[in-house]
């Protein structure tokens, strides 16, 4: 009774530490040089960082350990000139091909506990549902484990934007374009719509806020939920960058009670879109 | 009643005739004259603009008569401000590929510019209503869009015009 408490309480801390964007605390994100892209020899350039203002490097860089970059045609294209600073992080993509780019970091992990030798155990960092069984100690028992999928992707566009790398993988929080997120103006109404392991999922929580955080008092953030299909629409009431994140929904902690138990399958996207002027 | 028939139509052809000395009483208008003014600016780094024209019809798909862009750099380089040119290049700029035959041309000096287009040149081949749209980007200066609203087939004297306030000035349509 005692360790399943304790257990709940260590995972409710493990993950909120580890979800890319925990609720209350830092935002990740990405900073393309540009979104919607002419000419025949272009580059974009993409800052990263994790910050509460955005997008203001200020606290911690991005890693680019899991940062990759994918051409319209779906294949893999090359990360160049990475460096990672105190702030933040920076590299390039050259954009050798006409449509919609993917620069997406992705990061799928287990957290959880084992029972050995009558000790609970943590899971070691960078456990994940593939390399569990080789990570697990023999002998270990009563194993819980909590999945968490974050997704950190951009979508720059060469001339007229494509579709070609929407085509769900199936797993964490994903993107359906039904507005282009290259092709937002300001005034228009933009739909996105979410899939949650590959199913279009209703109230997933979507943020939406503005850049230059700095410079006014009032947040204002959007604060949405996915339809029954999954569908969310947003209205850009001005140009700018706008930072989106979805969830999977957080559980509330109640009064006078400890943390919830941990869910067993968290996700969180976040996306910079760029919405131009009219 | 006749007479007033025939005064509005010698009013209308007297406009015309002034500025194109076409005959009166000619028939339906095949070409479409624009003249677009370029305002000289006191600025301490100039760049002549980037223009686009083209035409927009409800439910038809927008064409592009004209983009006015550094169309001879090497290795294509000034293709790289096209998207400047942002509404244009929404529409129609980001579907085409450069140098476009036909519609590609250097940028211009402040001051008038003639250009002429015909029926076909605008894709005004079903009868309607038209607008054309002239936008103007500047590089490290501003950018600015006007449109002219017009009806095909184009009666001789018909015509429309826009003044711009900052990149762009006067921009008159007429109909020969």
């Amino acid at each position: 009774m005692m360790n399943k408490r304790l257990w709940g309480f260590a995972a409710g801390a493990a993950l909120a530490a580890l979800a890319a964007v925990p609720a209350s605390a830092h935002r990740q994100w990405m900073m393309p040089s540009s979104t919607v892209v002419s000419g025949d020899d272009v580059w974009v350039t993409v800052d990263a960082a994790v910050s509460n203002d955005l997008f203001y490097f200020e606290h911690q860089p991005m890693r680019l350990d899991a940062m990759k970059a994918w051409a319209p045609d779906g294949t893999e294209a090359a990360i160049e000139n990475k460096s990672t600073g105190r702030y933040r992080s920076t590299f390039d993509v050259h954009l050798t091909q006409k449509g919609t780019w993917r620069i997406a970091s992705v990061a799928d992990m287990l957290t959880g506990s084992y029972d050995l030798n009558g000790k609970t155990e943590r899971l070691p960092r960078g456990t994940t549902t593939t390399n569990l069984a080789e990570r697990l100690p023999a002998g270990a028992t009563n194993v819980k484990t909590a999945e968490a999928n974050n997704r950190n992707e951009i979508f720059v566009s060469v001339g007229e934007p494509t579709t070609t790398l929407f085509k769900p993988v199936g797993k964490g929080i994903e993107l359906v374009p039904v507005t282009h997120p290259n092709d937002l103006v300001a005034g228009e109404t933009a739909t996105f719509q979410f899939l949650f392991d590959g199913k279009p999922t209703a109230g997933l929580p979507v943020t939406v806020i503005q850049g230059g955080i700095r410079y006014r008092d009032q947040l204002g953030q959007m604060d949405l939920t996915t339809g029954a299909d999954g569908k969310v629409e947003m209205t850009w009431a001005e140009p700018g960058m706008y930072w989106l994140n979805v969830t999977t929904p957080q559980v509330e902690r109640k009064e006078g009670e400890g943390a919830p138990p941990p869910l067993a399958r968290r996700a969180s996207y976040v996306t910079t879109l760029e919405v131009l002027a009219p | 009643m006749q007479l007033s028939t025939r005064a509005l139509v010698l009013g209308s052809t007297v406009g015309l005739g002034a500025a194109f000395a076409a005959p009166a009483l000619a028939a339906d208008p095949g070409t479409m004259d624009v003249t677009i003014n370029i305002p000289r600016l006191k600025v301490a780094e100039y760049h002549k603009p980037y223009v686009s024209i083209w035409v927009e019809k409800a439910g038809a798909k927008t064409k592009t008569v004209a983009v006015w862009y550094d169309h001879d750099m090497k290795a294509n380089e000034g293709t790289k401000w096209l998207r400047d040119v942002r509404q244009w290049w929404r529409v129609s700029g980001r579907s085409l590929t450069f140098p476009a035959n036909g519609i590609t041309g250097a940028t211009r000096a402040p001051g008038a510019h003639k250009i002429s287009f015909s029926r076909a040149q605008l894709g005004a081949a079903a009868p309607g209503q038209y607008t054309l749209v002239i936008e103007a980007a500047r590089e490290v200066g501003g950018r600015e869009l006007l449109r002219i609203p017009f009806s095909w087939p184009a009666k001789a004297g018909a015509g429309g015009r826009a003044a711009g306030k900052t990149e762009l000035g006067a921009v008159a349509v007429s109909f020969r």
